[in-house]
């Protein structure tokens, strides 16, 4: 029973880990359809996590705080449209642009408004997305097994969480069962084809990189006002790298990104749980091959020696009517 | 494309307009906490060349900035985009560390060139395996030297804390070298010569990234390799019609690239910090990023770009002393804005002047 309470732990926390990634993962994803390549998650989420805690600090409303961070999301996703898709200027210089101007600006301004460092003030729970307790969890907390995965599984998670599961079948729905996911696939394959049907190919791709804004205004949302009490520099950590490479495991796949998602969260947790512990046998386990892990599968996976991961064909490309 | 624009439009203005437009808007910021923008750039510039002792913190900034800009500069002449410098150059302070322990106690001139080679030997490593992946099985460098970037973070932290820390000691870093093992600062030979250089940590090594701009022309314009690496870069089809294997020429290019950024290893371990410990590259490999674009990837350019950024880091060390609303993350803003600017919209004003050429030369015809 122990070791079974210690594994919904470490599920727990796999599921909280994974929903910044997921949220960054699916954005990616649209992006990324739609021809466009993002490198600029990280930079787009921390802008957000930050706009997140500024505005629930000053309104004291957790929901302010996540519009405020959609909207710098989207904001940045259309500084990245700008230069990629109207000035066809190359996407990567431009994600990476995106990352830095999002690291400086955050650590800035948070330092010059707050002066608390760089972090935002410590939000009370009322400016916060605070763990939501599902119906009869506590009466069915003691079915053996069952009721504990619900009431601290599925129960016992905050309303960004639950969008970000609900988030996959919607974007796996969009994608593959709507006139806009079919024309969304088509213009990241073959643009000339979607112009040749009478479609802006600009208008496909602004509308796939809006859509990546508000999913990265979610995640930043998620890290700064459910999973902590506030905005911390650099907040992120790499969690828009990590996203990006758990889409490339998911070759560009809805479902499948989320369980490369629940896969990093849960090589984090497993990382977290392990630290300072010895296993029989083994030894102390470095927690940093834990997190190098996902960065040396992707590169494994990239290399074709586990599967191949094929971009959409038209991703990073330009589209100018002239051939 | 600039069949329509004379060279000076082309390598001189629309640079000049699109860095002018990244300060401008860096200036927006800067009004947005509430100081005014001139003052912030009176104190920037006297804190960077004020005195002698922020002329050489320029300097030294900017010799990390030139290896970088070099390396960045390199592969995007092959097509290629490396943004792993700061992972190389990693990996490349432990051959450095390597190297001067092993040897510690010796004489500096003896111990350098044994850990120049090491610097670019393992950081060329670094850059290799991302090089070859995308040669040969066709995955992408920008992921892999991403990817590679934080390998080289969590495989560094383990080996200062597990490996490499003298024993009883908390701080993940190794033992410093002996003073006889140092790269020597250019303040032993300056400041007696009559220009105080105070306490800069400005050393030889930027003899080393001055010979290295030479040698990058020299490679880029004036070598048959130089040529091969320009025609994969421009078009590797043609290349391959020309009798040059662009996979191999990948491959070179990313060797060459990762040996620069590793110099940066040269200048913060040995010549400066004589020590390793965690992020001594202190996000140099991505300032290089900028200042390649900015420097139009032309050593000349580079070196400038890199001296401007050098003043950047210096003068806003100084900024953050005097107005401590701007800290040094104000660095890392503009380095986004010239980022973005003189990089992914570096077109935005081309079809504007274009135009603007054209009318002028109908009027003059």
């Amino acid at each position: 029973m122990e070791l079974f309470d210690q594994l919904i732990n470490v599920l727990a926390s796999t599921i909280r880990l994974s929903v910044p990634l997921l949220f960054a993962c699916l954005a990616g994803l649209y992006s990324e359809r739609s021809g466009v390549v993002d490198i600029g998650l990280e930079g787009k989420m921390l802008g957000a996590a930050f706009a997140a805690g500024a505005v629930a600090a000053v309104t004291g409303s957790a929901w302010a705080g996540l519009g405020a961070a959609i909207a710098i999301g989207v904001a940045l996703s259309l500084v990245h449209g700008f230069a990629s898709i109207t000035h066809r200027g190359n996407q990567i210089v431009s994600g990476v642009a995106i990352n830095f101007l999002a690291l400086g600006v955050t650590a800035l301004l948070g330092q010059a408004w707050f002066n608390e460092g760089g972090r935002t003030p410590q939000l009370p729970g009322s400016a916060r997305f605070l763990d939501v307790t599902l119906p009869f969890a506590d009466s069915l907390r003691d079915v053996p097994f069952l009721g504990s995965i619900y009431a601290n599984l599925i129960s016992n998670q905050s309303i960004p969480t639950y969008a970000a599961f609900a988030a996959v079948p919607l974007t796996w729905y969009v994608l593959y069962r709507t006139r806009f996911g079919l024309r969304l696939r088509a213009v990241g394959e073959n643009p000339h084809a979607v112009d040749t049907a009478g479609i802006s190919v600009a208008r496909l791709r602004y509308a796939a990189v809006i859509i990546c804004g508000i999913l990265c205004g979610f995640g930043g949302a998620y890290l700064a006002i459910a999973q902590s009490a506030g905005f911390l520099n650099e907040m992120t950590a790499g969690k828009g790298f990590i996203a990006l490479a758990a889409l490339i495991f998911a070759k560009w796949r809805p479902v499948p990104a989320m369980w490369a998602c629940l896969l990093f969260g849960l090589l984090d947790a497993v990382a977290l749980r392990l630290q300072g512990t010895v296993v029989p046998g083994i030894g102390e386990i470095p927690v940093q091959v834990f997190q190098a892990l996902p960065y040396i599968l992707t590169v494994v996976l990239l290399a074709g020696f586990i599967g191949k991961a094929i971009p959409p064909k038209a991703d990073g490309i330009p589209y100018s009517k002239d051939r | 494309m600039n069949g329509q624009l004379p060279r000076w439009v082309d390598y001189g203005l629309i640079p000049l307009i699109n860095v002018t437009i990244a300060f401008f808007v860096a200036g927006l910021v800067v009004i947005a906490i509430g100081e005014n923008p001139l003052d912030v750039v009176r104190i920037m510039l006297r804190g960077a060349l004020g005195y002698g002792e922020g002329v050489g913190f320029t300097l030294y900034y900017a010799t990390d900035f030139i290896f970088a800009g070099l390396a960045v500069a390199v592969a995007f002449h092959a097509g290629l985009f490396n943004i792993g410098g700061e992972g190389q150059a990693t990996i490349a302070g432990l051959g450095v560390a390597l190297v001067c322990l092993a040897l510690n106690g010796q004489p500096w001139w003896l111990v350098a060139p044994l850990a120049i080679v090491a610097a670019m030997v393992f950081s060329a490593a670094w850059a290799y395996v991302p090089g070859a992946l995308q040669a040969y099985r066709g995955s992408h460098i920008v992921i892999n030297t991403i990817m590679f970037n934080f390998i080289a973070t969590s495989a560094m932290v383990y080996l200062l804390t597990h490996v490499l820390k003298p024993m009883g000691q908390m701080a993940p870093e190794t033992r410093t070298f002996d003073v006889a093992t140092r790269l020597p600062f250019m303040k032993d030979y300056i400041t007696p010569l009559g220009y105080d250089l105070g306490q800069s940590p400005l050393n030889l090594s930027i003899l080393i990234a001055a010979a290295a701009c030479v040698l990058v022309y020299l490679l880029i314009w004036r070598t048959r390799l130089g040529y091969a690496l320009r025609t994969v870069g421009t078009n590797p089809t043609a290349a391959l019609y020309a009798g040059i294997d662009p996979k191999r020429i990948t491959v070179i290019a990313m060797i060459i690239s990762g040996a620069l950024v590793g110099l940066i290893a040269i200048n913060e371990v040995m010549g400066t910090h004589h020590r390793l410990f965690l992020g001594f590259t202190g996000g140099a490999g991505f300032v290089g990023i900028a200042v390649a674009l900015m420097g139009r990837s032309h050593p000349i350019g580079i070196a400038l770009a890199a001296l401007l950024f050098g003043m950047l880091y210096q003068g806003g060390a100084e900024l953050a002393f005097e107005k401590p609303t701007i800290t040094r993350d104000m660095i890392v803003a503009i380095q986004g804005l010239v980022i973005l600017f003189a990089g992914a919209l570096e077109h935005m004003f081309r079809p504007a002047l274009e135009r603007m050429f054209i009318t002028a030369r109908a009027a003059t015809a």
